[in-house]
């Protein structure tokens, strides 16, 4: 018979007490779990949203609040970048309609304009152009496939669409936005009062995009044309209504892109696209001296020209770049990381608690035991066979707490798992372990060892001629 | 095979006094022999038994089981030549109460030699006549059966010695006659040399060999209770 066993029986002896002193190991642990599930959250939920492009380009102020309102969604938006400090990213016809390399087109293999400020209930619509969902992932896999954006429903909008619209899954969840839908866009934030809603300004939804786990889940995209002709950003040309469809050339905005071969509207999207046509005859794009961008995504032609081509763009004193991955990065471990660490502190001092009790409970028992330790003396049992004993107990009752912990830590977030995909957007994989969790192990068996060395000695130090003579 | 001699002990009393228990000039036990120690209660038979086990060591003198001086052995010692040369019957039959029958003859073993023999606990369980019950708890079973199994456990590690501590003094008068054959019949089997410690005459009266134990200690002991904080 194994001591282990034999430490098993004398727990089991004690069912009672030993079930609570379990419990409250478990609960310990179950925190534990829950602090490292919801930080591998979040940090995958940080880690994924800036992947996809290697800069953002926006005008000088701060660096995070530039991350903030593009990648996040969040913080008010900083001031706004001129046109042609955006085409120096692209190649683009002159006025004498010859092709012109942009300053920084050499080193850029995409991008992608954003212009924020406006908002659909609570959520920030952002003015772009189809590169963003063409030709920018969202992160990669586990292979370095990079993860590219897929619909739920629809399509992405095309650059002639002008009042096409994307919606990101949560949001589209919240809003109840649907395919086809129509619907118009404030003018300002949400928490903005002097926010106003351009009811006569329809977007059409074109698609609906599958929850990509990053803040663009939560956020509304239109198409940066139609977002340009609103009241309060440009003016509308009403003249040219007999002119026919949009006169927007083909590489306008300027990209390297081409026009998608896919574009051509399917049976399913026909009657949302007609929404979108609809209104070309009537408007043609915004003028470029009228145009500005809040901020340009740029997905490099190489990682080299990273580094040389943000110091050049800060030396020019219009525009800052930003690492968004550094930036994130700093956020995180700003603000996310302390809060984990506090969290971490918190839940190791509630399994240090449980481990105390668990010395209470095998300690109190020692008393009732002295003579079941006496005898096991008599029979041959060492001072240090007995110490083992109720060492492994102590062991054996953290360990088996310690896995319902980790079992109770993971059920309890795949029982939150739907609620929290509803009220924020967020995707938590809760049976999704989390390497840390492996040091839970060694962790424990420390502490139990710790826990279990007062009653121990008090076994090992048991007079066993004193101990048989007590009354049973 | 047991040869005391010169064995005095004292225990030391709560004013810083001490108490002298025992002084043995001598005491020897044959092998295979089977005998009686008598004593009224409180004139250290209870001592004595954990001295010859190796439970305690005596102040001086020496305890010699075939041929070695256990009380020269470190306590670690001790304790495993305990578990495999001496066998241990309490007047408590002090089962493990979280350990079944089978489990309780099972774990003598384990402390000896780290590995158990199931086939050979079962066997003592069949030849105790409680193999029956191998798989019952010591609640759930009679106190004669559990003194059965208390006598199993004892033989478990083929001992060449059996102490027996007042093994009929919690029975019934029914069953005091099956343990008292149950243990002779199984020492002589097993050729194990069987001491048994009683005050009782109708046990003492089946043996050849009867001593009383307030004949060979010097120390008197005579007053009732005078060493019960250490005596059952």
């Amino acid at each position: 018979m194994s001591l282990w066993k034999i430490a098993w029986r004398s727990i089991r002896q004690r069912a009672l007490s030993s079930w609570l002193t379990g419990l409250s190991m478990a609960l310990g642990v179950a925190l534990v779990v829950i602090v490292l599930v919801i930080h591998s959250v979040i940090s995958r939920s940080f880690g994924e949203a800036a992947q996809g492009y290697h800069l953002i380009v926006g005008a000088r102020g701060g660096k995070l609040q530039l991350v903030m309102n593009t990648v996040f969604h969040l913080s008010q938006p900083i001031e706004n970048l001129p046109w042609d400090f955006y085409k120096q990213f692209t190649e683009y016809q002159d006025q004498q309609g010859n092709r012109v390399r942009g300053k920084y087109a050499g080193a850029v293999k995409v991008a992608v304009p954003y212009c924020l400020g406006d908002s659909y209930q609570d959520f920030r619509v952002v003015g772009t152009t189809p590169d963003l969902f063409d030709k920018i992932s969202y992160g990669a896999y586990d292979d370095g496939t990079p993860k590219m954006y897929k619909f739920a429903a629809g399509r992405n909008f095309r650059q002639h669409e002008f009042n096409g619209a994307v919606i990101g899954a949560f949001a589209a969840r919240r809003t109840g936005l649907q395919l086809g839908d129509r619907f118009p866009i404030t003018h300002g934030l949400a928490d903005d009062e002097n926010a106003h809603v351009h009811e006569e300004d329809l977007f059409d939804v074109l698609g609906i995009l599958e929850p990509t786990g990053t803040p663009n889940d939560r956020a509304v995209f239109v198409n940066m044309e139609g977002f340009y002709l609103i009241g309060g950003h440009a003016l509308v040309m009403e003249e040219l209504e007999e002119s026919g469809p949009a006169d927007v050339p083909e590489d306008e905005p300027p990209t390297h892109g081409d026009e998608d071969p896919s574009d051509a509207p399917t049976a399913e999207t026909h009657h949302a696209a007609d929404h979108g046509q609809h209104q070309q005859p009537k408007i043609k794009p915004l003028s470029e001296d009228q145009r500005e961008v809040t901020a340009v995504l740029l997905l490099l032609a190489d990682d080299a020209y990273a580094m040389r081509l943000s110091k050049q763009i800060d030396k020019g004193r219009v525009a800052q770049a930003v690492f968004p991955s550094r930036e994130v990065a700093r956020l995180f471990e700003g603000l996310v990381g302390y809060v984990k660490s506090i969290l971490l502190v918190l839940a190791i001092l509630v399994i240090v608690v449980a481990g105390v009790s668990v010395m209470v409970s095998i300690y109190n028992s020692m008393n009732d035991r002295s003579r079941e330790i006496g005898v096991m003396r008599a029979l041959g049992a060492g001072r240090s066979t007995v110490m083992i004993v109720v060492l492994l107990e102590s062991i054996l009752l953290s360990l088996l707490g310690g896995a319902a912990g980790v079992l109770l830590g993971h059920g309890t977030m795949a029982v939150l798992s739907p609620i929290v995909l509803n009220m924020t957007g967020v995707t938590i994989h809760a049976f999704q372990f989390d390497l840390a969790e492996l040091i839970l192990i060694p962790a424990l068996i420390v502490l139990a060892t710790l826990a279990g060395y007062l009653p121990a000695l008090t076994a090992y130090r048991t007079d066993v001629a004193r101990a048989l003579s007590a009354a049973p | 095979m047991l040869s005391l001699q010169n064995i005095r002990k004292s225990f030391r009393e709560p004013d810083g006094s001490t108490l002298p228990i025992l002084d043995v000039p001598q005491f020897e036990v044959a092998a295979g022999q089977q005998m009686v120690l008598l004593g009224s209660s409180g004139s250290g038979k209870t001592t004595l038994l954990h001295i010859i086990a190796g439970i305690s060591n005596p102040d001086a003198g020496t305890v010699e089981i075939d041929g070695l001086d256990i009380t020269r052995l470190p306590e670690a010692g001790r304790d495993r030549f305990r578990a495999e040369r001496i066998g241990y019957v309490f007047q408590t039959f002090n089962l493990l109460p979280a350990f079944t029958a089978l489990e309780n003859v099972l774990l003598g073993m384990t402390f000896s030699r780290g590995a158990s023999d199931r086939g050979r606990a079962t066997k003592l369980l069949q030849r105790v006549d409680v193999a029956h019950r191998a798989s019952h708890k010591p609640s759930q079973l009679s106190v004669g059966e559990q003194q059965r199994v208390a006598v199993a456990r004892a033989l478990a590690n083929r001992p060449s010695l059996m102490l027996a501590d007042e093994p009929t003094a919690n029975i019934g008068a029914a069953h005091q006659q099956q343990i008292v054959d149950l243990l002779r019949d199984t020492c002589r089997e097993e050729n194990v040399a069987l001491v048994i410690v009683t005050h009782d005459p109708a046990v003492s009266s089946q043996f050849d060999r009867v001593e009383n134990l307030e004949e060979i200690n010097r120390v008197e002991t005579s007053v009732e209770g005078r060493v019960s904080s250490v005596e059952s």
